[in-house]
């Protein structure tokens, strides 16, 4: 899990994770408010559903791919928050 | 099939847009210190210039964060004076002319110079006379057992996070690997809060880096650095264990522990975060994509774009500078963008050739000491045999498509697969979302210990556009505006 622990300055904003409403600074991307409200697996793989987490935070490994605003497979690391954004796990392929 | 589409959609909207387009004497790709001391180089010569990039800030990896965190008073003491100094660069970056496109991704260059964009509004497209690559590194990718497991991560995810968001993993860390980032990676952690319970490094190569010795204690900062750290970690009480080998990590859904040997004897941590690091190694997708020659670099155990003094690459009008283009460090690409500069001015005819040279001259001459230390550091931290191609079967290679090495080695035996682009054709190795970054060195590096040869005789992936995936939709809202 991990915890805020330098304040940079910035607005905070309102995001849904999971279902669950959080606070998070403005400067966070969607896949950095994901681990530091949720701990494991962020994503469910396609090919065999293994559980997955972001592995490089500077957008490569697709690893933090995710559920945002109801649009699948979003590179999380890549797509810095907005008030009311919905962040979800991404299980498994996209449907088309 | 969607780059097959991608391609064909592409070329076929190229040719509405090119008189309406946009047009720059520079376009460079990559806000980090190489694109953005083009950019102000650029600038200054009055060349039309923009700079586009993934992120939302400039700095690229190296600096990233910087302008938040600079304004912060624990940044310097948790960051240190290497990080800070990319304020500086950013500073004279904003102040200048170059037109700024943030949380752009490049997904194509063609063979024109048309860059494709996908933006905050939709996909776009701009012309520009001469192209500077300067997509910097990423972090070698390290299949060892369990390394798709959640709680598992590279250390650089891990400072990008503390440097961006102010975040800190929590709990049991451990790191793992090599290369002299993963030591600064492990003090900024242990300054942020919470120290590392150990950071196991692979041996290191003294044998094979002892001929370049001279030259590194002549680079005297980098020496100081190295040992400081050290200090550092060791008097705040983080065991360093050195010389291990046989890295796995254990768990079911989630990292549980560590194992690793260590002098004949196997050990294991508990964790609840591993991190781990084996240097870096250039970002060459786009490079690549546009065709430009590349070679094997030995030294480094990587492909990168081959360059001739101009730092221009084999296509006409396309300059490599960074980390791209082979391993230097943040210093040396900042010095050789500004060096691209002046030759991309230079190609256009915007200097002549002799005021290029007088200018580069103390450029040149300030990067020497840089390139340096670079031999020793490279033979040092040479990552282990097993860690470039696993030996275990069971190792997953490519992350995407979930292949293991096994599967690779038996492609390679049993059906004489002579390529990585054959092998695509066999078991998709490279074809998933992240085409190949993160499997590519390493399917290489199998296929040449199978069959015995050179890594560069094995050569590498054919990688083609869109070099980010992007929806058929997104093609489409860009076909109806016009």
């Amino acid at each position: 899990m991990f915890k805020r622990v330098i304040e940079f300055e910035g607005p905070v904003l309102g995001v849904v994770i999971n279902g669950r409403e959080c606070s998070v600074p403005a400067s966070f991307t969607a896949a950095a408010a994901m681990l530091a409200s949720e701990d494991g697996a962020t994503r469910e793989t396609p090919i065999s559903g293994a559980p997955r987490a972001p592995y490089c935070m500077m957008g490569v490994c697709f690893e933090c791919l995710l559920e945002i605003d109801g649009v699948p497979n979003q590179q999380g690391c890549l797509v810095p928050v907005a008030a009311g954004m919905r962040i979800n796990r991404q299980r498994g392929a996209r449907t088309v | 099939m969607a780059s097959i589409l991608g391609i064909f959609c592409a070329a076929n909207f190229g040719l509405r847009t090119l008189l309406t387009m946009d047009t720059f004497e520079l376009a460079i790709v990559g806000a980090g210190p190489a694109g953005l001391a083009a950019g102000v180089t650029a600038a200054a010569l009055g060349l039309r210039t923009v700079l586009v990039d993934e992120q939302p800030a400039p700095g690229g990896q190296i600096y990233r964060g910087i302008e938040a965190a600079s304004r912060h008073p624990d940044s310097a003491r948790v960051f240190g004076e290497d990080y800070m100094a990319g304020a500086d660069l950013v500073r004279q970056f904003r102040a200048s002319a170059v037109k700024y496109l943030p949380l752009s991704q490049v997904w194509q260059i063609d063979r024109d110079r048309n860059l494709w964009i996908r933006g905050a509004n939709g996909v776009t497209a701009i012309g520009a006379r001469q192209v500077l690559l300067a997509t910097g590194a990423m972090e070698r990718p390290v299949p060892i057992p369990g390394w798709t497991l959640p709680g598992v991560m590279t250390c650089g995810a891990a400072q990008t996070l503390l440097k961006s968001a102010g975040l800190a993993p929590s709990g049991r860390i451990v790191l793992a690997g090599g290369g002299p980032l993963l030591l600064l990676i492990a003090a900024q952690l242990m300054r942020a809060g919470n120290p590392p319970a150990a950071i196991l490094q692979t041996s290191t190569n003294l044998r094979r880096a002892i001929a370049h010795l001279p030259r590194f204690v002549s680079s005297p900062s980098y020496v100081r650095k190295g040992l400081g750290l050290v200090a550092e970690l060791r008097r705040a009480g983080v065991r360093i264990e050195r010389g291990v080998g046989d890295i796995r990590i254990l768990g079911e859904t989630r990292a549980e522990a560590v194992e690793y040997i260590r002098a004949g004897t196997r050990r294991r941590e508990q964790v609840d975060l591993v991190l781990l690091h084996h240097g870096v190694v250039p970002n060459t997708n786009l490079a690549l994509s546009l065709r430009c020659e590349h070679e094997w670099n030995d030294a480094q155990h990587a492909f990168q774009p081959r360059t001739h003094a101009g730092l221009g690459s084999s296509v006409e009008g396309v300059l490599v500078a960074g980390d791209c283009a082979g391993i230097g460090g943040a210093k040396a690409a900042e010095l050789r963008g500004r060096i691209a500069a002046y030759n991309a001015a230079t190609n256009i005819e915007r200097i002549s050739t002799d005021a290029r040279d007088r200018q580069c001259a103390p450029i040149q001459r300030e990067l020497r000491p840089h390139l340096r230390a670079r031999p020793f550091l490279d033979a040092y931290f040479e990552p282990p045999r097993d860690l470039l191609a696993p030996v275990e079967d069971d190792v997953v290679v490519c992350r995407c498509e979930e292949v293991r090495a096994g599967e690779i080695r038996r492609i390679v035996t049993e059906q004489s697969c002579p390529g990585p682009n054959q092998m695509k054709a066999f078991v998709r190795t490279g074809m998933g979302p992240c085409q190949g970054r993160l499997c590519g060195l390493t399917v290489v590096e199998l296929m040449a210990q199978t069959r015995g040869v050179s890594p560069g005789e094995i050569g590498y992936y054919r990688i083609r556009p869109p070099i980010k995936p992007i929806a058929l939709g997104e093609l489409a809202t860009r076909a109806q505006e016009k």
